[in-house]
């Protein structure tokens, strides 16, 4: 019987992949401006917790990680539907998707 | 061998979000975002959740992005319309991320983990481990999901509708 | 035998009516108080003086029941426990008080009964029952305290009433003016009333009467603890019982209504002081440098305010000298250690003071509120009980036997000649003073002929039963009330005496001198004060009668008699060297210290919320990259406190 091909991966390296890419994620988030891209950047984050949380549940042997990605990816195709239709509809009264021009949080 | 795979996958995940981040036309970053999924279900599968690595590709890869691209395009965004922040505001960007890295590094330095290395065979990963799982002790979340589903599209509908 | 001198009484039987003396004029209160607006005016009147008659029937059953040296003691309940100090709320019963509470119940009640007819129509009707419940209730609860703690309770309560009452129309600014100088100088003179029973709780420990008494017969005569603590207790008395400098406020008190003159200012209130020395008398009797100031005050406040009497115009303010006048004998025989003669006479003075000052309130009753006895004249014919009342009053109060004023008054001047024979001069002299004014007062007022106006002449009527009922019973007392107080000189037992023996005794063996006199000297200084007080009467009779003189007006006084008729000026000096510079200084507070220190800092603390909330609110631009920023920021801090440190 082959051994699993990853058995040489240690853990600690799946957790620093997984920060970087969260990481990333929330730079992209404060560097660009259109809301679309920024969505796209917090589904970034959100894979990288999914990709840690796999890691996690191969390693420690309980399916309940995987279980738990499978709902996330539930809840963030269902996120991103009613975010981009709101997008969408923002975008038909303002004529911009610029987060500046979309400033009124605050009264 | 599996290092080399895992250091080639992760190096193209991180180029591919990096050029996300970065790059100035948003259909690019659309398209550099799925080759980051593509990438990120190439982890999954060399951690034997084969499942998961299906159910990825075929959700995000294959519906949530191309929801993203239909609005871009529907948008009509390209590199002359798309908005900048100021220099200044996209270096303390890049700091504070950087920050936050360290942080977590830093904080995960005495963190004991369970394992060190997987175990021989891991079987939790298969489609029928995880059907099992889910409809056993997770049935609940699992039909909850459904409703959850039939707002969101709902909502969708709604909010999009051009208004007569 | 049984040595009866300190006998305590727990007699279960004589504790009831003991409560029920002070808690009749509290229910009284409480009820035309709460519920006086749903009554009728009808009820409330006869309310308040049932419930003083029902107190005046518990003194009189005590009265009948307790033996002349006992006492009862009434321990409510333990007020103030605090390590070694334990000040608890009782009450006293002893002869002295039961004199006290007969006069307060009795007189008090006649009083009531009077004022229901000469307060009728008035749109406070109510209102001023309810505040004479209260005194009624105060006074009692002042002279019944076993305690410094209680009587003090009393004290303040009282003048708190008198403020109520003297100002009681207070739509008129002149009378809220002079109900505000009675409560203030009446403070003036409580501050040293506290600080005398601070010095006494520190030195002794204890504000009870025997405790102290017991505890200070260990002190030297004279102890400088002991001068401290009376003369501090006597600026209290002067302040309540208006003595010099503390007097003022007595004759502008009579802006109230008549039978709140009557009863506080001539029966009860201003006699709280004399009160609270008769009770205190062991501690004074072992302070001789207080006597000596309480008599030279006394002596000294009777002279001035009978000068004062003799030019005054208005008939209440007439009688409120007087009864300052009166006030300054009776602290005149403290001083010189006749306390038994003292108290009665507080009583008798009580009797004909309240008679008087309830038969002038008849006179203006009948004149439809007119005051000044230069527009009186006459009126024996048409209000003739009055009339007979208040003659009988002013024979009483010039001294002329066998009527109550002679058989007090001839008391203390027999002890004053036997003591200082400049104190009996200057005292005998008053006397004939006050025969001399009070007479004016009654020939000016009810002989000659009418020199009001026709308008005036045509109302004039006698008042009604309800008001000539109380003016015959307390003529009635003014005539037999001297008897209780026979001296031995005539061959009888001096009752009076007697009966508060027990409590003035304690002193007794603490005076220097024998205050007994030999009887042919005092039929001499006896004689010698009647011829004197008929001889003033006499020259009025002449001055007033025969030569039918009028006061003149206020315009046309010069010289000494101005000086004289404005009340020697007292009142606007007090007002230049008192009341101006502390306006001047209040003023510099309020300047200096409120405006720009105070002000200074709460303005500071307000513009520095404003400051924060300006800088603040510029978190909040709406931009949601910004607050982004502002997350991750968070979430760094957040994740260095908890997993770094």
């Amino acid at each position: 019987m082959k051994e699993a091909a990853i058995n040489y991966v240690p853990q600690n390296w799946y957790l620093v992949l997984s920060t970087f890419l969260f990481c990333i994620g929330i730079m992209g988030v404060l560097f660009r401006r259109n809301a679309i891209i920024i969505m796209m950047c917090i589904e970034l984050m959100l894979n990288s917790v999914n990709l840690l949380l796999v890691a996690f549940s191969s390693y420690s042997g309980n399916s309940d990680g995987q279980v738990f990605v499978f709902f996330i990816m539930v809840v963030a195709a269902a996120e991103v539907a009613v975010g981009l239709a709101l997008l969408v509809s923002i975008y038909r009264n303002v004529m911009s998707t610029d987060i500046n021009v979309l400033n009124k949080l605050k009264w | 061998m599996s290092q080399y795979l895992f250091f080639t996958l992760s190096f193209l995940t991180i180029i591919s979000a990096l050029y996300v981040v970065f790059s100035r036309n948003p259909m690019y970053s659309v398209l550099s975002l799925i080759v980051c999924f593509f990438t990120i279900a190439g982890h999954y599968i060399l951690l034997n959740a084969q499942f998961l690595a299906i159910v990825h590709i075929i959700v995000y890869a294959g519906a949530i992005m191309v929801l993203f691209l239909f609005t871009v395009m529907l948008l009509n965004l390209n590199k002359e319309t798309e908005p900048h922040k100021t220099n200044w505001v996209k270096v303390a960007a890049v700091i504070a991320a950087g920050m936050l890295f360290l942080t977590l590094i830093a904080s995960l330095k005495s963190t004991q983990l369970g394992t060190y290395h997987l175990p021989p065979r891991t079987t939790i990963g298969l489609v029928q481990n995880i059907g099992i799982k889910l409809f056993t002790d997770f049935l609940l979340p699992f039909e909850i999901s459904s409703i959850l589903f039939m707002s969101a599209m709902i909502g969708a509908v709604m909010l999009a509708k051009k208004e007569k | 035998m049984v040595n009866v001198t300190d006998q305590i009484l727990k007699d279960s039987l004589l504790i009831t009516p003991g409560i029920l003396i002070p808690l009749f004029p509290l229910i009284g209160f409480l009820i035309n108080g709460l519920f006086g607006k749903y009554l009728p005016k009808s009820i409330t009147g006869w309310i308040a003086s049932i419930s003083v008659l029902a107190s005046f029937v518990c003194t009189f059953y005590i009265f009948t029941n307790l033996p002349s040296n006992g006492s009862l003691h009434i321990d409510l309940f333990n007020w103030i426990a605090y390590s070694n100090m334990n000040i608890g709320f009782g009450f006293l019963i002893d002869p002295l008080t039961l004199v006290m509470l007969l006069v307060i119940s009795g007189v008090g009640f006649l009083i009531h009964l009077y004022s229901i007819g000469y307060m009728h129509g008035d749109e406070g009707f109510t209102r001023f029952f309810t505040h004479l419940n209260l005194f009624i209730f105060f006074m009692m609860l002042l002279v019944m305290g076993s305690n410094y703690l209680v009587m003090f309770i009393g004290w303040e309560g009282v003048g708190l009433c008198s403020y109520l009452l003297i100002g009681f129309w207070f739509k008129n600014d002149a009378y809220n003016d002079a109900a505000k100088k009675a409560f203030i100088m009446n403070r003036i003179g409580d501050l040293g009333f506290l600080l005398g029973m601070f010095f006494m709780l520190f030195n002794f420990g204890s504000l009870d009467y025997a405790v102290v008494a017991q505890k200070a017969l260990l002190l030297p005569v004279g102890s400088s603890v002991l001068v401290a603590i009376t003369l501090l207790l006597f600026v209290g008395a002067t302040g309540k019982s208006a003595q010099i400098p503390l007097y003022t406020w007595l004759p502008d008190a009579m802006a109230g209504p008549t039978p709140v003159s009557a009863l506080i200012h001539a029966a009860t209130m201003v006699t709280a002081g004399i009160y609270m020395i008769v009770r205190s008398n062991v501690i004074y009797a072992l302070a001789p440098f207080t006597l000596e100031i309480v008599a030279i005050v006394g002596v000294a406040t009777c002279l001035f305010a009978a000068i004062i009497g003799l030019m005054q115009n208005d008939i209440k303010k007439v009688l409120a000298y007087s009864t300052v006048s009166q006030l300054g004998i009776m602290f005149a025989a403290l001083g010189i250690g006749a306390f038994s003669s003292g108290m009665f006479h507080l009583v008798t003075h009580a009797f004909f003071k309240a008679l008087l000052f309830l038969g002038s309130g008849s006179v203006i009753h009948a004149l439809h509120g007119e005051q000044d006895i230069r527009k009186m004249g006459g009126l024996r014919k048409y209000i003739k009980v009055t009339f007979v009342t208040f003659l009988i009053g002013a024979v009483a109060i010039s001294g002329i036997p066998p009527f109550a004023g002679f058989f007090s008054k001839d008391e203390i001047l027999s002890h004053a000649f036997e003591h200082n024979k400049i104190i009996w001069a200057i005292l005998s002299i008053s006397s004939m003073m006050t025969a001399f004014y009070m007479f004016r007062l009654v020939y000016l007022t009810f002989f000659n002929d009418f020199r009001g106006s026709e308008e005036t002449k045509k109302h004039i009527h006698e008042s009604s039963a309800i008001m000539t009922i109380p003016l015959i019973v307390l003529a009635a007392l003014s005539i037999i009330g001297g008897f209780i107080g026979m001296p031995s000189v005539f061959g009888f037992t001096h009752q009076f005496q007697l009966y508060i023996s027990s409590v003035t005794d304690a002193s007794k063996e603490l005076m220097k001198e024998n205050i007994e006199l030999n009887h042919s000297m005092e039929w001499v200084l006896i004689a010698t004060a009647v011829i004197a007080a008929i001889v003033s009467i006499l020259y009025a009779r002449f001055k007033y009668l025969t030569k039918k003189e009028q006061p003149s007006e206020d315009i046309a006084l010069a010289g000494l008699d101005k000086v004289v008729y404005n009340k020697f000026y007292v009142d606007e000096i007090y007002d230049s060297i008192i009341v101006k510079p502390l306006k001047v200084l209040s003023d510099l507070f309020l300047v200096l210290v409120d405006k720009l220190i105070i002000d200074l800092f709460v303005n500071a603390v307000a513009w520095f919320v404003g400051l924060f909330g300006r800088t603040l609110r510029l978190v909040q631009n709406g931009n949601t990259g910004f607050y982004v920023f502002a997350m991750v920021f968070g979430i760094i801090v957040l994740f260095v406190i908890r997993l770094l440190i």
